[in-house]
């Protein structure tokens, strides 16, 4: 994965927070995903202008007490994981229109 | 219901969450179909403004699958500004309409508000049968149209049909009508009362001869041995199954804001007109009592042999005077699947009625998975980190 990657959610999803997980379903092919409370923190955190390094730097590993290269490596893969699914977004550059729906941010 | 579903039900019943909802726009309808449960008046629909907050309430509450129904939701004017609002709040949102006010355009805008699927009333393959059923002559073609227009689209579709003595005969040329469309097909063996307890349109029912051959469509049910087979009885962990997620995870909310625990369910518990969604939801004391309700606690269901597998509806029950008692019409369709005549069925020494008078009802609830009878929209699922 390249250097400075911005993610962002999709509007083409449906999400919602479930206790300490997040539901969130892909509007192109129904498949439901659920995502695990650190999976969640980068869900909420994806507004298409943090960069996901700076993102897992300052939302994971000063919470979870993770160093960042295991972090980030393990954080590159779910991106890319969601992404395929279209439910993310990832851009070399920043994405300031993306993200901005209410339903999991509110 | 996939395993995933299954857990995220699960969580969310352990949470009190009200994963699931359906709001009712509109009563109103350009449809006059022969076994409606609905007056099609308006007195006094909630406003747009006021949707739009009942919908920021619900997200907030934690409601994830929104049925939008009716009525006929594009009889509201409003209906593309309130599904904007549903979609900007990230609902998975599923409708249920009759298609007939769809056209290229609104088949596009509902392409591109990233709507889940769209369920369309067809209650026939032939037009003149299908005419005959909505009253309204021409609405065979529109609604097939509507499909093919939101099949192209990309959309998924799904026939509804409502089984019948108008159409008993036309429920295969129904799903073959679905596959040549692209959609899927579901099929409520059983015409509903209605919800003023009307009872009179469960004359349209089909006969035992016709559900019990429904039922032992493989096509329909599956495997049929297994649909069918006699039940094992009711062991001591039965006991404390809930009866459905009416109440427990799901809800509904008709177009005057008037809160009940399922669409089947006439049980008031509130309205988000006096009272926030949140608080009704929480601390109604008719919802309460709902959920205290586990099979131990049904005098006549805990002793019956079908206890752990009956369809029983506790909406229908209570439309017949006690939730926590049986669902004659649930004792019928056990009987019809089984053979085997239900506990109720027993204590009022009473043989199951005549065919000809049978009246055999089946919630259509929230949740299609906890009811319907076949051809449940398949889910796919997966799961991350």
């Amino acid at each position: 994965m390249k250097n400075n990657c911005y993610v962002a959610r999709s509007t083409a999803i449906a999400a919602r927070p479930l206790g300490d997980e997040m539901m969130v379903m892909s509007a192109t092919d129904s498949t439901l995903f659920t995502l695990n409370e650190v999976a969640s923190v980068i869900w909420q955190a994806a507004d298409g202008v943090t960069p996901l390094d700076q993102i897992v730097a300052t939302k994971i590993c000063t919470q979870y007490d993770i160093a960042l290269e295991p972090a980030l490596k393990d954080a590159e893969a779910l991106v890319e994981d969601l992404a395929a699914h279209g439910i993310l977004l990832l851009s070399d550059t920043p994405l300031p229109q993306a993200g901005t729906s209410r339903g999991v941010t509110s | 219901m996939s395993g995933l579903m299954a857990e995220v039900a699960a969580k969310a019943l352990n949470l009190g969450v009200p994963i699931s909802a359906q709001i009712d726009l509109t009563y109103r309808c350009n449809e006059r179909c022969v076994h409606c449960y609905l007056d099609h008046d308006d007195h006094g629909e909630m406003n747009t403004a006021e949707i739009k907050d009942l919908l920021d309430q619900m997200a907030d509450a934690g409601v994830f699958y929104l049925n939008l129904s009716g009525g006929e939701i594009l009889m509201r004017r409003d209906f593309f500004e309130i599904l904007e609002h549903a979609r900007l709040r990230t609902f998975c949102v599923k409708l249920k309409t009759n298609g007939v006010l769809i056209r290229k355009k609104e088949a596009q805008r509902l392409r591109a508000l990233g709507v889940e699927s769209i369920q369309i009333s067809v209650y026939s393959h032939r037009a003149e049968v299908h005419d005959a059923i909505t009253k309204m002559p021409g609405s065979f073609r529109q609604s097939i149209e509507a499909a093919r227009l939101l099949r192209a689209e990309g959309l998924n579709v799904t026939f509804a049909n409502v089984l019948m003595t108008e159409n008993a005969a036309d429920y295969q040329g129904v799903r073959a009508l679905a596959a040549e469309v692209g959609a899927k097909a579901t099929l409520d063996p059983t015409v509903t009362p209605m919800m003023d307890g009307d009872r009179s349109v469960l004359q349209l029912n089909v006969d035992r001869k016709k559900l019990q051959e429904v039922f032992r469509d493989a096509a329909l049910v599956g495997d049929v041995e297994e649909f069918c087979t006699p039940p094992a009885g009711v062991d001591e962990s039965a006991l404390d199954m809930l009866p459905c997620s009416a109440g427990h995870t799901a809800c509904y909310v008709s177009p005057y804001g008037d809160v009940y625990p399922c669409v089947q369910f006439p049980l008031a518990c509130g309205n988000v007109r006096q009272t926030k969604f949140a608080d009704i939801w929480r601390d109604s004391p008719q919802l309460n009592e709902v959920r205290s309700i586990t099979l131990r606690d049904m005098q006549s269901c805990s002793q019956c042999a079908h206890g752990a597998t009956c369809t029983r509806c506790p909406g229908l029950a209570y439309l017949e005077g006690d939730m926590r008692g049986p669902s004659i019409q649930d004792c019928e369709k056990s009987y019809a699947r089984t053979g085997i005549p239900s506990e109720n069925f027993k204590r009022k020494n009473a043989a199951p009625r005549p065919a000809a008078s049978l009246n055999l009802v089946q919630i259509q609830g929230i949740q299609p998975e906890a009811r319907n009878l076949a051809a449940a929209v398949p889910e796919t699922s997966g799961a991350v980190a």
